[in-house]
């Protein structure tokens, strides 16, 4: 399959991004900011999403969704990212439907349909320190009753707090299990922290939560695999938003050079800039078709997905993360004003690259893949 | 079976039956790469006997018309060709300039006289061309280019120099940039072609860093060319030109600007050695190698895009310089840490044990990956102005 948009995909695209950015621009993100909104994101514009289908592309048809592939919700992300839109998109739609869906079973014929309908918010409980580890989950679940009673704390939980159910990875005897925690389960408590880009993530605390036997995801001891799938949908997704937010910085960055005048010139006349915005330009091109072929291998099911995924959030990463740091530096003094869009781009990068393993966590699996 | 099938299985037959096995094994020395002409010796009979048997197929160049010399295969079937001889890790039966570059320019710009009369020999490896571009004072800027053909009726007498003119010492015939038109920059500009032994032509040989001498300067004085043996038209060589220079650009941009597509790191965990947990026993340099092979992994989806792309007219027409600024810089900073992971043993320079130094002189080497056909600095300008639409100059 060629390594760009098809018509149906470009025709996607078409209708998503003037929709997202008409109804969620970058003014969208700072409305929510200026009132301390409690939720993270709006739930009238998740209404409009649904309208469009949105929440459930990834939900297989069975399940009342569009049955589509990580190209075409990486679309959607690549606007939200343009856009600083704050979505559980990401998390609930990309994520969490990766695994349920990987899954199969009770808990996918309870979520994918209510997702797919905007009803479910879901949010996942993966990491547990302040950096990315799915290797050491220390969260338990002991065998308890009927069912299970999960132990531990997890961190940079999106929308922890508003979540209908919460995917919870913890360790069993045998290995590692997913559990589907719903919002009002006993001893689930979640403490959300405002970030530094406006976005609400939560410390959540297990404390002898108790589950039935039907809150696994997939089979006990066997959750790995569901894990990974869920991982590899959210890496690939983040980078995906990764590269609208380069973007959208550039592209404001680029227009900037066309519009500033210092010593008489535009600095875009400066070739000391024009080097700088070129090179740019590049990392971000190369960013771009890495995430598709990432997006592309997972639609395949191509087990070569893995090693793609990791290069993808590591390259979408380093890229967006030049094009933000060159975005400030060009934008002079004002880059540094609130009152700039620029600087929202900066915190947006920064959360994103830290989110499902940051450029470095990515840059050693990549090592590991390769056998060194 | 599918007529694309069918063609696949010809295809293999005919390599299986006329590939000689000694052309089958891994390209060891620069001697090895079959490059013809006049003064080519053939290195050994199996090289002789598979450029006869490709040429006489068309096989040299698979997708040139029959009338030229090659097999007239459609886009499909080339890739299909290209397909099976690595299959077999079948060497090239002919590499050239001629090949390259000047076949192209024919295609494009050549009357029908000039596709027959030239186009056939290169086909058939009897003629090595060599490509006139650079000057002494004309390297990024190339218009500004001095060498002169002075008009004298019915041939122009040439007078000037070129340099960094590859294998200029075995070419037979160069095809050129020279000023007929002094008041004219760009379009003062004609596309000559001349024999490398007419009277007046010299070459010089120049030592490399990497300690070999694939370039030379080249003098003409007094050379006389008969004004049928041009491209064109008089005084647009230009077009021809900036035609060449996309070409080789998408080239290099579709053929491996990036060098070696593969990781880096496992390749030196005999050298460097590992630790219990199986990683590289040096963490910065693995890390530098992991970061790097993250990169390479990159581009590597970019070069599939880039083509997909262009082959579909879908890419920008200024997108190979990204290309090949990307992939050239990526070239060089592999064989950074190629000489880093080589260590000490990367230093030797003529040592049997390391096939002469290969890595040395190739590291040498690709530090002019980022200079020949538009240097780095020129290829972000290209980006800068035609893609980012910046403004000034």
């Amino acid at each position: 399959m060629p390594l760009y948009h098809n018509d149906d995909q470009a025709m996607l695209k078409d209708s998503v991004a003037p929709f997202v950015a008409e109804q969620a621009p970058v003014s969208h993100l700072r409305q929510l900011r200026d009132s301390a909104d409690a939720t993270g994101f709006s739930r009238d514009l998740w209404a409009q999403f649904t309208e469009m289908g949105l929440p459930g592309m990834l939900v297989p048809e069975a399940h009342g969704g569009l049955g589509m592939g990580h190209m075409e919700a990486g679309i959607v992300l690549e606007e939200i990212g343009r856009n600083l839109t704050p979505s559980p998109f990401l998390a609930t739609s990309v994520g969490a439907v990766a695994a349920l869906a990987k899954a199969g079973g009770t808990q996918a014929d309870r979520w994918l349909p209510v997702i797919a309908s905007g009803e479910a918010i879901i949010a996942l409980a993966i990491d547990e320190g302040a950096k990315h580890r799915p290797e050491r989950i220390a969260t338990t679940a002991t065998r308890a009753g009927n069912g299970f009673r999960l132990d531990g704390k997890k961190s940079f939980v999106l929308h922890g707090h508003v979540a209908d159910m919460s995917i919870v990875a913890a360790k069993t005897d045998g290995g590692i299990t997913l559990f589907a925690v719903p919002k009002d389960a006993k001893g689930l408590t979640a403490d959300p922290r405002r970030l530094v880009d406006s976005s609400l993530a939560s410390h959540v605390t297990l404390d002898g939560v108790e589950v039935d036997a039907d809150a696994v995801i997939g089979e006990v001891d066997a959750g790995q695999g569901i894990l990974d799938a869920l991982l590899a949908a959210t890496r690939t997704g983040a980078a995906a938003e990764l590269v609208g937010v380069g973007q959208g910085a550039m592209d404001m960055t680029v227009n900037y050079l066309k519009e500033r005048k210092q010593f008489g010139k535009l600095i875009g006349e400066f070739q000391g800039l024009q080097h700088r915005a070129a090179h740019l330009y590049g990392e971000m091109e190369v960013a771009r078709a890495t995430v598709m072929k990432a997006q592309q291998l997972l639609d395949e099911g191509n087990a070569g997905a893995k090693l793609m995924v990791s290069v993808a959030k590591a390259k979408a990463g380093r890229a967006a993360n030049l094009a933000v740091r060159e975005g400030v530096q060009m934008h002079g003094g004002i880059g540094m004003t609130d009152e700039y869009d620029i600087g929202l781009y900066m915190k947006r990068d920064r959360a994103l690259a830290e989110f499902m393993g940051d450029v470095h966590y990515h840059i050693d699996q990549v090592a590991r893949m390769n056998g060194y | 079976m599918s007529e694309l099938d069918a063609f696949r299985t010809e295809v293999r037959d005919w390599l299986e039956a006329n590939c000689p096995a000694e052309m089958r094994e891994p390209v060891r020395d620069e001697n090895d790469i079959c490059w013809g002409g006049r003064k080519w010796v053939f290195k050994n009979e199996a090289q002789k006997t598979w450029l006869e048997r490709c040429a006489a197929k068309g096989y040299t160049v698979p997708d040139w018309p029959k009338a030229y010399g090659g097999a007239g295969l459609t886009p499909e079937q080339t890739k299909i060709f290209k397909q099976e001889m690595k299959r077999i890790h079948a060497r090239s039966p002919l590499d050239s300039f001629g090949i390259w570059m000047l076949g192209p320019a024919l295609l494009q710009f050549g009357t029908e006289e000039q596709k027959v009369e030239y186009l056939n020999p290169i086909a058939r490896g009897e003629i090595r061309w060599c490509q006139g571009y650079s000057e002494p004072g004309s390297g990024s800027d190339l218009v500004s280019l001095q060498t002169f053909g002075e008009d004298k009726g019915d041939h122009w007498v040439v007078n000037g120099s070129k340099i960094w003119t590859s294998y200029a010492d075995k070419a037979d015939w160069i095809f050129c940039l020279v000023r007929t038109d002094k008041a004219n920059k760009y379009q003062g500009i004609t596309f000559m072609l001349f024999d490398m032994e007419s009277k007046g032509v010299t070459t010089k040989p120049i030592l490399l860093i990497s300690g070999n001498s694939p370039f030379c300067e080249t003098f003409f004085d007094d050379v006389e060319v008969p004004k049928t043996q041009f491209i064109g038209e008089v005084n647009r060589g230009w077009d021809v030109a900036k035609y060449l220079l996309g070409h080789e650009r998408e080239m290099i941009s579709g053929g491996g600007a990036g060098g070696d597509m593969v990781s880096i790191g496992g390749a030196f965990a005999k050298a460097i050695g590992k630790n219990e947990a199986g990683e590289l026993d040096d963490p910065i340099l693995r890390a530098e190698m992991a970061a790097f092979d993250v990169d390479v992994f990159a581009y590597r989806a970019m070069g599939e895009r880039f083509m997909d792309m262009w082959k579909t007219g879908r890419a920008h027409p200024a997108s190979s310089n990204m290309m090949k600024y990307v992939g050239t810089e990526l070239n060089k900073r592999r064989h950074e840490l190629v000489m880093s992971g080589g260590g000490s043993e990367a230093l030797e320079w003529d040592s049997e044990e390391t096939k002469g130094g290969a890595r040395p002189r190739g590291w040498l080497r690709t530090k002019a990956n980022s200079i020949e056909g538009g240097t780095s600095e020129v290829m972000l300008n290209v980006i800068a102005k035609r893609i980012l639409d910046l403004p000034g100059a």
